[in-house]
């Protein structure tokens, strides 16, 4: 699988980037001799030169600074969700698969009524609430609130897996429920959920950038991509290194990740990638 | 098929208000609308904030399911509560409901129609220069996010402007204030400020579905039904539109129901982002507000919305493909 992932090109470029990107959100507050709440009065509005490598903000901050604190609080948000909400996931999943009956309608149910409200509507009317525990309370509810469509997928693969051989034997052999689902099922899904858990860091890096574009997310003095794009928007053109920067640091990651989730996908499902090899059968003509 | 429907509509009504009883659960005691009253400068005495809580519904001293039958005893007969500043919630959602619903409706209809052709082409093309400068382009557009494309799209909007020196392209609000003329004049007007909203709403559409629609074409290309559609004399395209494009659109209908999720949040920022306005703009006022009636009332027309677009797909879907149509 390994080999198959160093074959694709994207998931080199991907991979790169997002090496690159988490260097930049480790190294970047020691490299750079401002912190991120530092004031230079003598440099206000300053566009990117060698003393401020992004610029500065309107009152004096350094943007580079910034960037790069709010890339990491970010980077951790997202990885925090993703492994919180791909664990959930896994649990309700492969539960309501396996174990079917009311259990599967139940559960089925509870994750049909959290899809039903979209789960960034819920995130905003709780932030207020949320605003005392600082960035790890709406890190947990973008978790609790992530994981239904993986469920959904999970407990299809899981009621497949229920039929193969190795999980009847199992069964028939005594084995426990708990058990089954720990040592058989579960690391038939590991590539399918560690592939969707990249795609949720992209997610939630997103949502929280949302979030916090509205004013409910990180609170200030602390900076996140989402407040620096916020409060640089209104003069994208006048301060264009104010906005672009954060904004640009903040797709440049999405795409990182799903290249590389889109690669793993590729690399952990043979069926995809023959699907987009030569075209078969006769209708070639259609093309 | 009316049994389908209406078994899917039942379950529609039971998963909508028991979303109903969540969100006014959820807004009751995770917003604080005391503290709207008691942040007024000067402080208005405690007595004066009770009452006015109470007048309003959302005493915090009265027993949640106690507040909750209150309302829903009126909601019942069709009265959804007032706002924190004293208006009927009724009215203030019959105002913006057209202004979202106008956008949703421009912004997905749009985008699916356009989106599922494009995708339809580009499976055609599959390899060709079309279909990968499609793929890039979905690629890029899903990648980045909402606000920050609609904050693209207006500074892009605002540099133009600047560029010719006029306001060539509208980019806040959804009409000119205090505009004078007829109804064409109206209706240009309202047209013009639709763009650019409309458009953020349909790049995200496209993108989406003309992936999937793409995939679910390419698995219909080698059909031994389409390849006797082409022996019997139609030309490729015409076989492909004719046969081919219906039973690819039954997959699409899924991928429909769950994509607007993503658009109905999406339509959050755009209005934000473009001063419009509608539902999600009044989302984020009434919870900064603490405002409960109005945020269950925009959460109900959430739920609704994507119980509707469920209801669509099940019925698109049965009415694509018969072997479902029997119960």
């Amino acid at each position: 699988m390994l080999g198959r992932l160093a074959r694709h090109p994207g998931a080199l470029c991907g991979l790169a980037l997002l090496l690159a990107l988490v260097a930049l959100a480790v190294a970047g507050p020691y490299v750079c001799r401002w912190s991120y709440t530092d004031v230079d009065y003598t440099a206000l509005r300053q566009p990117p030169d060698a003393r401020h490598w992004m610029g500065t903000s309107r009152i004096g901050q350094d943007v580079f600074a910034q960037v790069t604190h709010g890339l990491r609080k970010s980077l951790l948000i997202g990885a925090l969700v993703a492994v919180v909400a791909t664990g959930l996931a896994a649990a309700v999943g492969t539960c309501a698969g396996y174990f079917g009956g009311w259990t599967d309608r139940s559960l089925m149910f509870v994750t049909d009524l959290l899809l039903v409200l979209p789960g960034f509507l819920v995130l905003v009317v709780l932030a207020p609430r949320l605003r005392q525990w600082g960035w790890l309370a709406p890190a947990g509810v973008l978790a609790l609130l992530g994981w239904m469509v993986t469920a959904r997928a999970v407990r299809s693969l899981t009621r497949s897996l229920k039929e193969r051989q190795f999980v009847v034997v199992a069964r028939l052999m005594g084995v426990g429920p708990v058990r089954i689902i720990w040592r058989h099922i579960l690391p038939h899904l590991a590539s399918f959920l560690v592939a969707d858990a990249t795609v949720t860091v992209a997610g939630a890096v997103v949502s929280e950038a949302g979030l916090s574009y509205f004013g409910f997310g990180v609170q200030p003095p602390d900076v996140s991509l989402g407040t620096l794009i916020a409060d640089a928007s209104d003069v994208a053109l006048v301060y264009p290194w104010m906005f672009f920067f954060p904004a640009g640091l903040l797709t440049v990651f999405v795409l990182a990740v799903s290249l590389l989730g889109n690669a793993l996908r590729d690399a952990l499902d043979p069926t995809t990638v023959r699907a987009a090899g030569p075209p078969r059968g006769a209708v070639s003509g259609l093309a | 098929m009316s049994v389908l429907i209406a078994r899917r509509l039942a379950r529609c009504v039971v998963l909508f208000l028991l979303s109903l009883v969540l969100s006014y659960a959820l807004a009751s005691t995770a917003l604080d609308p005391r503290a709207y009253f008691e942040d007024r400068r000067p402080p208005p005495p405690a007595r004066v904030v009770d009452r006015e809580l109470a007048r309003l519904g959302m005493d915090d001293r009265a027993p949640l399911p106690e507040r909750f039958a209150h309302w829903a005893d009126a909601a019942v007969h069709g009265d959804l509560g007032r706002t924190i500043d004293g208006d009927p919630v009724r009215a203030e959602f019959g105002r913006r409901i057209g202004v979202s619903v106008r956008l949703l409706l421009v912004g997905t209809v749009t985008g699916t129609a356009v989106g599922t052709l494009a995708g339809v082409w580009a499976a055609a093309r599959r390899g060709g220069i079309g279909d990968r400068a499609l793929a890039g382009f979905s690629f890029v557009v899903l990648c980045v996010p909402t606000f920050v494309l609609a904050l693209l799209l207006k500074t892009g909007a605002l540099a133009v402007n600047r560029a010719v020196g006029g306001s060539v392209i509208k980019y806040t609000g959804e009409r000119t204030p205090g505009l004078q003329g007829d109804w064409s004049v109206h209706l240009r007007d309202t047209a013009a400020h639709m763009v650019l909203p409309a458009l953020c709403v349909a790049l995200a559409a496209i993108a989406l579905y003309s992936r999937y629609q793409r995939a679910a074409t390419l698995d219909v290309l080698g059909a031994d039904h389409l390849r006797t559609a082409r022996a019997k004399g139609l030309t490729p395209g015409r076989a492909l539109l004719r046969h081919g494009l219906r039973i690819s659109l039954v997959p699409m209908t899924v991928f429909f129901s769950f994509g607007i999720l993503t658009l109905l949040t999406g339509a959050v920022f755009t209005e934000r982002v473009f001063g419009w306005p509608g539902m999600g703009s009044w989302l984020i006022d009434s919870v900064e507000k603490g405002d409960v009636n109005s945020v269950v009332a925009v959460n109900g027309f959430a739920a609704a919305v994507v119980l509707l677009a469920g209801l669509v797909a099940d019925v698109l879907h049965a009415l694509l493909d018969p072997r479902v149509r029997e119960p």
